[in-house]
Order: C-alpha cells, then sequence, then structure tokens
C-alpha cells in the first residue's frame, strides 16, 4: 500500500512524500496534532491556515528539521524516523525556501548556491560552479553572482534563496511563507519563479496564502488550523464550496485582506 | 567555550556558565598569587611566568567565552536552519555558517579583551617575572626618577595596545557594514 506507484485515471502517479500522522509539541504546547496527507511526483501542495496553526512546524517536521514526536515521513519508501546516521544526506534530498530568506550573510549570492553542492555533496569547485550558476540562471539572479544578500532587494533574496535549494537537484521543495516579508511590488517577481517551477514539474509544497498561485498550480490544497488538517481539497473545490465552516471564514477573511483571490491572477493567466 | 555555552545543551551549559561567573569575579591578581605561591608550596615549583600566563589566561577566557556566546546567539536561528536544510551536520553548520558570522560579530569586543589583558601582563611584577613593568622600576631604582621611566612604559603600552583596537575597530566597522548593508 501507500508508496509505489498507483494507477489513477490514465495516468501513473509516484508518490514522494508520504506524511503519516505526524504530532509535534514544544515543551506542553501541541502544534502539530497528527497530519497526514501524500503529495505526488511533479505536484504542487499549498498549505494554508491561520498563523499559529502549525504550518511551519509541520513543514520542517517533514525534512526533519525538528523531527516528529510521533509519526513518520516517508521519502520514497524511507522512513525518515529510521535512517541511522543519516538523516543529514536524507534531509539534503528536500529543499527549503524560508520566510525571512535565511541567506548565509557573509558569503556571496554565488557562495550561497555554491556551498550546498560543494561541502554536503562533495562536488569538485568547478562543477559545483557550474551547478550554481545554472541555478542562478533559472531563477534569473545569474547577474548578481558577486554580491553579498545585504545588497539586494527582498525578492532577489528569496529567488536567491529558491537557487540555493534548486542548486542540491532535490526531490521535492519546500516552501515556508516564501512571500510574507516581501514588499507588494516584490512578490510578482517570486510567485512567477514559483510557477516556473511548478510547471517545470517540480514537486513543491507550499505554505502561502497567494491564493492566486494556489489556483494557477496547486493540485492539492490543505487547509490547517490549530494544527490539525481541516479540509483537503482540489482549488476549485476551495474556492468554489469548501465544505468546512472554518475554511469558508478564514478564505472570506483572506479575500478581505487582499481583495478578490483573482487579483494576481492576470500573472498567472499570462503564463498559460 | 562559547561553543558549549550555546550549543552544548543543559549541562555543558551549565558547565561553562559557572565557570565564566567564577572567573569573572575574582581579581586577576589574587589568580595570580594562588597559582604562584599556592602551587608552588605545595604541589611543584613552578616559575612565574608559567602561573600568570596560565592565571590571565584562565581569567581572561571567562571574559573571552562570554563574548563570543553573546557573538554566537546574535547570528539568528534561521541561519542554521538554513545551513542543516541543504544537508549540513550540526558541526558544519557551525564551522562553515555560524562561527565566521560570530566572528565578526565578536571582533571589537574581543580586541578590547586582548588590549585588558595585554595590560593585566604587568601585574607579573609582583610575582617577579622580568617583564615590562620590572624592568621600568629597575630604571627607576637606578635613576631615582619616579617619573620619566612610567611616563616611558605607559608609552610603550599604549603604542602596543593602540593599533590593536584601532585595527579590530575599523575592520568590526566594515563587516557590520556589509551585513547590515547600511
Amino acid at each position: 500500500m501507500g508508496t509505489g506507484e498507483e494507477a489513477t485515471g490514465d495516468r501513473y502517479l509516484t508518490k514522494v512524500v508520504s506524511v503519516r500522522d505526524v504530532w509535534k509539541s514544544y515543551g506542553k504546547v501541541e502544534v502539530v496534532k497528527g497530519v497526514s496527507f501524500d503529495v505526488e511526483e511533479g505536484t504542487t501542495t499549498v498549505i494554508f491556515g491561520p498563523s499559529g496553526a502549525g504550518k511551519s512546524t509541520l513543514l520542517r517536521c517533514i525534512n526533519m528539521l525538528y523531527p516528529p514526536d510521533r509519526g513518520t515521513v516517508l521519502l520514497r519508501d524511507i522512513d525518515l524516523m529510521k535512517t541511522g546516521g543519516k538523516i543529514n544526506y536524507y534531509r539534503s534530498r528536500f529543499g527549503m525556501v524560508f520566510q525571512h530568506f535565511n541567506l548565509f550573510s557573509h558569503m556571496t549570492v554565488l557562495d550561497n548556491v555554491m556551498i550546498g553542492p560543494r561541502i554536503v555533496k562533495k562536488i569538485p569547485q568547478d562543477q559545483a560552479k557550474t551547478i550554481a550558476l545554472e541555478a542562478l540562471e533559472e531563477v534569473r539572479m545569474k547577474d548578481w553572482c558577486n554580491h553579498y544578500p545585504s545588497q539586494l532587494s527582498g525578492g532577489q533574496k528569496q529567488r536567491t534563496g529558491i537557487a540555493r535549494a534548486l542548486a542540491m537537484d532535490p526531490e521535492v521543495i519546500l516552501f515556508d511563507e516564501p512571500t510574507s516579508a516581501l514588499d507588494p511590488e516584490l512578490i510578482g517577481e517570486v510567485l512567477q519563479t514559483m510557477l516556473d517551477l511548478a510547471r517545470e514539474k517540480k514537486t513543491m509544497i507550499c505554505v502561502t496564502h497567494e491564493m492566486g498561485f494556489a489556483k494557477a498550480v496547486a493540485s492539492e490544497m490543505i487547509f490547517m488550523d490549530e494544527g490539525a488538517v481541516v479540509e483537503t481539497g482540489s482549488p476549485e473545490h476551495f474556492f468554489t464550496n469548501p465544505a468546512n465552516e472554518r475554511t469558508q471564514r478564514f478564505l472570506s477573511r483572506l479575500t478581505e485582506l487582499y481583495g478578490r483571490h483573482e487579483s494576481r491572477e492576470n500573472l498567472a493567466a499570462d503564463e498559460k | 567555550m562559547a561553543i558549549l555555552r550555546v550549543y552544548g545543551g543543559r549541562a555543558g551549559g551549565l558547565f561553562v556558565s559557572t565557570y565564566e561567573r567564577v572567573m569573572r569575579s575574582i581579581p586577576p591578581l589574587i589568580l595570580i598569587f594562588l597559582f604562584y605561591f599556592g602551587i608552588t608550596t605545595t604541589v611543584l615549583e613552578i616559575p612565574g611566568f608559567f602561573a600568570v600566563t596560565l592565571a590571565l589566561g584562565l581569567c581572561s577566557s571567562g571574559y573571552q567565552s562570554q563574548i563570543f556566546r553573546g557573538a554566537l546567539e546574535s547570528v539568528g536561528s534561521g541561519q542554521m536552519d538554513a545551513a542543516r536544510s541543504i544537508g549540513m551536520s550540526r558541526l558544519q553548520a557551525i564551522r562553515l555558517v555560524i562561527a565566521p558570522q560570530a566572528l565578526r560579530f565578536a571582533l571589537p569586543s574581543w580586541a578590547n579583551e586582548l588590549a585588558t589583558m595585554i595590560k593585566d601582563t604587568s601585574l607579573a611584577f609582583v610575582v617577579g617575572v622580568a617583564e615590562l613593568m620590572r624592568r621600568t622600576d629597575y630604571v627607576r631604582a637606578a635613576t631615582f626618577d619616579p617619573v620619566v621611566p612610567f611616563l616611558v612604559v605607559a608609552g610603550i603600552y599604549f603604542v602596543i595596545v593602540f593599533p590593536i583596537t584601532r585595527v579590530a575597530g575599523t575592520w568590526g566597522q566594515e563587516k557590520k557594514r556589509l551585513v547590515t548593508g547600511t
């Protein structure tokens, strides 16, 4: 069951990540309470919900940055709670993009992207550089490779963050509210990069409130509140008739805040 | 020491913080006497130079550990998360990501501590090590001039210490500019 290949209609889908009943608490506070879901290869999963719902923590449980207290996560067929001493290797197969970028501030853009391949994959300097430059090209940051993070705009920092994840050639990329710390006029360039990746069939799990992005590329959306999954479904489901009352309330509040969820859709529509 | 304090868990942290507290509360002069007279009379005879080095080293390490702890903590936890997210081990992350940044934060205060320690070496005078201060006193005794030799030696200390604080100060400013972008 579970992993491996399953026929759905006329397509074969492969599960890349399987989150199985994950629980996590900080001290006495239960932050994630028994979350389960599967992610299929080449798809984008969007997780959204009010702050404090445990979305970021869940994301960090998935790549074992903060190992869960109970439950487990499978990457393909590997149980990440039972990897012995090899968890650093498996973690490197996930890419992660952070809300506050977390670029290494003492390194240039190029070094930020190169250090993963260099140190973790032990790829020789010149090859690592080629890989890094390709990743930077992909996010249109190649011209900035000798700059330091402090010299970049928020959008450029985040695109560098995405390149740093891409350079490791990850099987899944985890996005933790990648646009929440950005000025409104810089959100577009980051979303555009993410749309490109989604269309290239990169497997992505995104915690985000960008509903235009979700509508354009998400194959599954997960609404979380108070540490648990409230509702799961396709974007069509959520935007036409969300079943749960809490989901409806949250979505209408998002709409109040950001305008209609189509607001950034012209961006997505351009690409279609 | 500082790495143990920040990343060494409960026991490591407690050990280092106790050590820091003790060392920072004892005047270095007492430590010098303790090592010089204490060890010489009970265990084995050690030269004054060795006792002074040991005492000043221990005393200063208490302060230096504090400085580096502050610097390590000023590097946000996001840096560790990011380093580990690309597959680095904890040790790799500390060595390649956290420490280089912390060092830059620490440099100005560390230079201050270095300057203080250089000045404290004049305390070696009391256990008969022929350092700068004692030699000056020889000159005073020979010339019966209490003012000029001490003015000269003050000048020598100044010449040694001033460049250290100066260089570190500007270097620290430069790095800060780079990191904060101001």
